[in-house]
């Protein structure tokens, strides 16, 4: 139960690049990717730019071996799998007892929302095809039966956190030996339905995204699928000296802020008290955090809240901070995957990732975040935030390899 | 570690919300669509926020109170959900209205309960829990994910209640679409004769059933979880009883220590098959009992099925309407419930009295 659980390696696609090396070089030339829709068909085309991945359907289903028809959520998840799997070496994935805990929050959306077009005129029309992936589980069998994966399948929805609590059920698998190998992480397609939803809760910004900025005007969407791969303390053993983990997860926490259905609490209870709960876990106190990877929205409510939450808890000693989303947008049911790969990177190889577009500092945050890309720094611990709907919070701790 | 069942709360097309006993008659139905019967929802839920909830919200805050009330319970150390569809019903109302409208003048409270978590966090907000709060969506595993979360929480040993549920609502849209699928029967049925039905299809049902699981006995205590599994597209029907038997050894149970198997035979021929080999190859002559003639079939009715099982322990007895074959011994020890969704997701539950 006291086992370790490890990361072996990760993937991830989204606006800023197709894999993890193309990323992590948008970040280091300060290239984020907004821009106007060019796949996903939208009246709003002009109004509010997203971060798509710059990919069609056809191209995706090239790469992945699936059918282009079926969903980008699907085609999405399936190039970040094969990736992350990929990275860690581990080779023929039937020698191992495998799971796989992909999140995501609109399941097939994008295909339902033309089958429901012909559908609402008549409703003996539309294709059954384009809705029959609509479940949110679906678009997860799709990918394991690709990849051969059975001995544990599941899916998690918490919305904006979605991901992060899919490393957290996936961990736990391990630990409990239900499986040696989970591949855990997350997947959206920027769909019609999130587009209108957010452009609802007047949360979009027509401009790009500035996070903790005291400018900030909203989000932009985003869309991809990053996957980190966790396997157990035997398995991590017999790795190999040219394929060793890439860092622990060595903690995590899930809170309820319980405040309101959509909006973070003011002082961002939520927030506190999952960050706090990772920092028990991981058994290590705020100051020795080396980066935080923020949930860092661009809304007004969440970066006051978390900036609250972060004030709190870690004053007087800040440690360096950024939002990604500040390049790759919020990509909402992946964005905890995508991060959580950009993370325990980031304790692999020192990386401190930029926050795009900020040139103000918020009046009621005390700290600012860090604007330039930089490698090598000796990071012992890093945190990754994700904060969403339904006041689901969740926090998580990646480390060095050596115990702390 | 024994993992007890200290409350539970079920709404379904039969009047189990009315109170946690067995309803003492069928509410009948016919034709292939059930709709759960619905409590009044103002004992526990404010006037004004009924209005705006969604049935699957009402129901899944239903079940949640009454298994909370049961369990003696008011803020719980995690709430985990499970549900296939999610809100549908406020899903396809903020996607009918964004195809009609051409994506104007949307306003934002369908689409803030579109999304999966909204009940778990309706809950949440509710009991003013901040607790561990996480939400399952994995079509037919959606509740047994639920349970193993919560499970593997309480085996952590830093949680003693944890609420755990499923819920799903059937919709007009889904309804439909889910028939195009050819999903349900074509010729008239009656809860009497969907479970001997020899023809393809079955009928729609949906519903929400809680349950408080805890690390110690509650006041109302009457079965611990003793086993919980999934098994994922098995490659035939020969491959479910090894499953089946390695379960059971597994949770130190033997076959004949099985004092009732409660299986999820639902009408449609060819599924049913699943239930017909494992009764008579590992169950002969054991007595069988069925749920889905009494809640429908949609992917978390495990959960309906659970909550009859721990019915069944705490009375000692098999409600009539219930039993499809065999006697019932007079101390019921251990119950097995089987189920699986249209014979891909497989799940076994092992339930023991106290």
């Amino acid at each position: 139960m006291h086992s370790d659980v490890w990361i072996a390696g990760g993937g991830v696609i989204c606006g800023i690049g197709n894999n993890l090396s193309e990323c992590l070089t948008a970040f280091e030339r300060m290239e984020p990717g907004m821009a106007h829709m060019e796949y996903l068909h939208s009246v709003h085309r002009h109004t509010f730019p997203v971060v798509e991945v710059k990919v069609s359907n056809a191209i995706l289903a090239g790469w992945t071996g699936m059918s282009e028809k079926i969903s980008r959520t699907a085609l999405l998840s399936s190039v970040a799998v094969q990736e992350a799997w990929k990275s860690t070496g581990l080779g023929d994935i039937s020698q191992y007892r495998v799971g796989f805990v992909s999140a995501n929050t609109v399941g097939g959306m994008d295909k339902t929302e033309d089958f429901f077009a012909d559908y609402l005129l008549d409703p003996s029309k539309g294709h059954l095809s384009q809705v029959v992936h609509h479940e949110c589980g679906a678009i997860t069998e799709l990918v394991a039966d690709a990849m051969g994966i059975r001995h544990h399948i599941s899916t998690i929805s918490t919305a904006c956190s979605s991901s992060a609590n899919a490393l957290m059920y996936g961990s736990r698998l391990i630990r409990n030996n239900m499986v040696d190998v989970v591949i855990a992480g997350g997947t959206d397609a920027l769909t019609r339905f999130t587009l209108n939803g957010f452009n609802t809760l007047m949360i979009l910004d027509p401009a790009a995204c500035r996070p903790f900025d005291d400018t900030r005007a909203g989000l932009n969407l985003g869309e991809g699928a990053g996957y980190v791969v966790l396997i157990s303390d035997a398995l991590a053993a017999e790795l190999p000296s040219s394929h060793q983990p890439w860092c622990r997860l060595s903690g995590y926490a899930n809170a309820n802020d319980a405040y309101h259905q959509t909006a973070s609490s003011p002082d961002g209870t939520g927030n506190f008290l999952a960050m706090q709960g990772a920092l028990e876990m991981s058994g290590i106190r705020p100051e020795d955090i080396d980066y935080i990877n923020l949930h860092g929205t661009g809304t007004q409510n969440n970066d006051s809240a978390e900036g609250s939450a972060i004030a709190r808890l870690f004053a007087p000693h800040y440690p360096p901070v950024s939002s990604t989303k500040s390049f790759t947008g919020h990509t909402l049911g992946a964005s905890g995957g995508i991060e959580a790969v950009f993370s325990a990177w980031a304790v692999k190889e020192g990386v401190i990732y930029p926050n795009a577009n900020f040139s103000k500092q918020m009046k009621d945050v005390p700290f600012s975040p860090v604007t330039k890309f930089s490698a090598g720094n000796q990071l012992q611990h890093v945190m990754s935030n994700s904060f969403g709907f339904g006041g689901n919070c969740s926090s998580l701790v990646f480390s060095k390899n050596e115990q702390s | 570690m024994y993992i007890y069942i200290q409350g539970t709360g079920c709404v379904s097309p039969q009047e189990t919300a009315a109170g946690n006993t067995f309803p003492a008659a069928v509410l009948p139905w016919e034709g292939p669509r059930l709709k759960a019967w619905e409590p009044d929802y103002k004992q526990w839920i404010d006037v004004k926020l009924i209005r705006r909830m969604s049935r699957v919200i009402k129901m899944g805050v239903a079940a949640a109170k009454l298994s909370l009330q049961e369990a003696g319970v008011e803020i719980p150390d995690a709430i985990i959900t499970g549900t296939a569809y999610g809100c549908l019903d406020d899903t396809g109302v903020f996607l009918s209205k964004m195809i009609n409208q051409q994506e104007e003048m949307l306003t934002p409270t369908a689409f803030i309960q579109s999304t999966h978590n909204t009940v778990a966090g309706q809950i949440a907000l509710m009991l003013g829990c901040h607790a561990y709060n996480n939400t399952f969506v994995h079509k037919g595993f959606s509740f047994e994910s639920a349970l193993l979360d919560s499970i593997m929480i309480l085996r952590e040993g830093r949680s003693s209640s944890i609420l755990a549920g499923a819920m799903d609502e059937l919709t007009n849209h889904s309804f439909n679409i889910l028939s195009r699928f050819d999903l349900y029967k074509k010729e008239p049925v009656t809860h009497e004769q969907l479970l001997k039905s020899t023809t393809h299809g079955t009928v729609a049902g949906e519903g929400a059933a809680c349950f408080v699981l805890g690390t110690e006995k509650g006041p109302n205590t009457k079965a611990k979880l003793t086993g919980l599994t999934t098994l994922y597209k098995p490659a035939g029907k020969a491959e479910i009883s090894p499953d089946i038997t390695s379960f059971l050894a597994a949770h130190n149970c033997s076959q004949e220590e099985v004092s009732l198997v409660i299986t999820g035979r639902n009408g449609d021929a060819a599924g049913d098959e699943w239930y017909e080999y494992v009764e008579d190859t590992l169950f002969a002559g054991k007595p069988v009992a069925g749920f889905k003639h009494l809640c429908g079939e949609y992917p978390t009715a495990a959960s309906f099925g659970m909550w009859m099982g721990n019915r069944i322990l705490a009375e000692q007895e098999v409600p009539a309407a219930a039993l499809l074959k065999g006697t019932v011994p007079d101390h019921i020890k251990k119950v097995l419930i089987y189920n699986h969704y249209k014979q891909t997701h497989h799940s076994l539950i092992l339930l023991t009295v106290c």
